[in-house]
């Protein structure tokens, strides 16, 4: 065995109350927030009822969003919607947000100071890794998990290895944290990291924002980690305080650790970068696809749903018009954000520019409802998944690509890398 | 536990999304879940599968999101088992907690021909392609979670109202 501990491994002690895990050991844990949507709480509500648990472990400790398929997009959608609310209501979940209140759960929970540094979080939505930006351990379950959670506050885990990630530099103007996670999973694989952690490190570090970490940690799953993780910086702290209510605890990998492999990453060398379809690691420069030509493009997700993306759409869409025959459908993640959107004036831009500005929804990157494709159409998304009928017609395509990439891509009508159009 | 039926092959990485496509998730109806199974990459799956029958495939299978609708509607459809060369966390999580059968075996997942009988016993660990004479060994699940598939899931085998066959 090692001489030390991950940072994974470090927060996955504690929450075991044990001084040291070891990779392959099971541990029991206890939770610090369990996580449903509107999709995954239904199931986990009926398994919860059938098994007759009672109460709840902790009423401030489950969050429901309503975010898929709201404001809901059919009956059956409706009546699924209505039994989370009825849950809810039951058990008097504080964290439970309805249309008017709700945002895309993984860009909203961190907005809300729900999850901390150090925290332990399970959802029952698999881009729950999203968190590890801010020095927690969260990973994706599935209902059945939710449901015994809620009842318990706990879960098994099996202790993961690592993969390390060494970054180092800056990222070019232009690039983002979306062109690094595609290109990381262009390089390790859908699998490269499968029951893993990935644990990004290195100077390098330092030089990306909040928004950009989200981003990288949300697409750990993509690349089938359990989960991704950042160390805590000041920049974390800044980002918690006066946001979350529970105090950071702060991990940090020991010097011994023992990692599967490490990967140096030089953020000068990632270029814009947009994953082919149909899997996540069929990378390619942006540069390399302008024969690509494109129907629609979203904005939004929680992926890239988030303040910067909207920055960053708004300053190439600004003045702008999106081009004859594409529709570019733009969707803040929360209503915090898409608030600041309207005061901002960017809706007003977005408008000008010929695109349209929705609610938050998770929508059209599952395919769920508000910009389906044909059949043959092609869309250039700021989503994490391409798989086969993922945005509707089995025959459609999805391009996975930065807000950059996306809002160029809107203006010329064919997949760009912001840099090639300024030329 | 055994199983035995019909072998239905396919490749690496499938995902959440062809197992059961997201706009049908507005419910969570087992049977009609089952009925769009493997819809976007199979259209012909779920109307011709019968109760037993197993499903073949290679790396990484159940990939993407978390939805435990996917295991569900394969478990629904009457799909038997799953042999794989690898299975993604999430869906090998959510498989045992719903009580589909699954094992990890790269030496079936690449000698068992689409349309093969094939047999299982998840309590050996033990494949048979009956059609080639082939047999494969792959690591059984321990009691505890052979426990939780034979009761048709952990919150039923935990209450103890299992579905026990």
């Amino acid at each position: 065995m090692g001489n030390g501990m991950t940072m994974t491994q470090k927060i996955l002690a504690a929450h075991a109350g044990k001084d040291a895990v070891f990779p392959g050991e099971l541990i029991e844990a206890g939770l610090d927030l369990v996580l449903g949507n509107d999709i995954t709480t239904p199931v986990a509500v009926n398994e919860f009822r059938r098994a007759g648990f009672g109460d709840v472990f902790d009423r401030d400790k489950i969050a429901v969003v309503l975010d898929h398929f709201v404001p809901n997009k059919d009956i059956k959608a409706a009546e699924q919607s209505k039994l989370c609310r009825g849950f809810a209501c039951e058990h008097g979940i504080t964290h439970f947000f309805d249309v008017g209140k709700m945002g895309i759960e993984h860009a909203l929970l961190p907005e809300q100071g729900l999850v901390t540094a150090g925290d332990c979080v399970i959802g029952a939505d698999s881009h729950t890794c999203t968190y590890g930006a801010l020095g927690a351990f969260s990973t994706g379950v599935g209902s059945t998990d939710m449901a015994a959670a809620m009842a318990t506050g706990k879960a098994w885990f099996r202790v993961p290895t690592a993969i390390k990630f060494e970054l180092e530099g800056t990222l070019s103007e232009g690039c983002s944290g979306k062109d690094l996670i595609l290109s990381i999973i262009g390089m390790i694989g859908v699998d490269g990291a499968r029951y893993k952690s990935m644990e990004f490190s290195g100077a390098g570090v330092r030089s990306l924002s909040m928004d950009d970490r989200f981003t990288v940690c949300n697409m750990a799953v993509e690349a089938g980690a359990k989960n991704g993780i950042f160390p805590v910086d000041e920049k974390t702290l800044s980002y918690l305080y006066g946001r979350a209510a529970r105090k950071p605890v702060v991990y940090e990998a020991d010097g011994g650790a023992e990692y599967e492999r490490v990967i140096k990453i030089d953020l000068c060398d990632i270029v814009p970068t947009v994953a082919c379809p149909h899997l996540p690691e069929n990378t390619r420069p942006a540069s390399e696809l302008s024969d690509i030509k494109i129907d629609q493009v979203v904005i939004g997700s929680c992926t890239n749903g988030r303040m910067e993306d909207m920055e960053t759409a708004h300053a190439i869409l600004k003045g702008k018009k999106v081009a004859d025959g594409v529709r570019c459908i733009i969707i803040p993640a929360t209503m915090a954000i898409y608030r600041e959107c309207v005061v901002r004036g960017y809706v007003t831009d977005f408008i000008d520019a010929g695109a349209v500005v929705s609610t938050p929804t998770c929508g059209p990157c599952l395919g769920g409802y508000m910009g389906i494709l044909a059949e043959g159409e092609r869309c250039v998304a700021t989503t994490n998944r391409n798989f086969v009928g993922r945005m509707g017609h089995p025959k459609s395509e999805v391009y996975l690509a930065s807000p950059a990439v996306a809002a160029s891509s809107a203006l010329a009508g064919y997949i760009t890398g912001p840099e090639d159009r300024k030329k | 536990m055994k199983t035995g039926g019909r072998a239905f092959r396919y490749g690496d990485n499938v995902d959440t999304d062809v197992i059961i496509p997201a706009r049908y998730l507005n419910t969570s109806a087992a049977d009609e879940l089952a009925k769009h199974c493997m819809e976007d990459i199979d259209a012909e799956f779920a109307g011709t599968v019968k109760d037993g029958d197993i499903i073949v495939a290679g790396e990484n299978f159940g990939c993407g999101s978390s939805r435990e609708h996917a295991p569900l509607a394969i478990k629904t459809c009457g799909v038997g088992g799953v042999i794989a060369k690898s299975f993604a966390r999430i869906f090998y999580r959510n498989a045992i907690n719903i009580g589909l059968p699954i094992l990890e075996c790269a030496a079936a997942a690449d000698g068992i021909r689409a349309g093969d009988e094939v047999g299982i016993d998840f309590d050996t660990g033990i494949i048979t392609d009956i059609t080639t004479g082939e047999t494969y060994r792959a690591e059984p699940f321990p009691p505890f979670i052979q426990n939780i598939i034979r009761s048709g899931g952990l919150l039923a085998s935990v209450s103890g109202e299992g579905e026990k066959k």
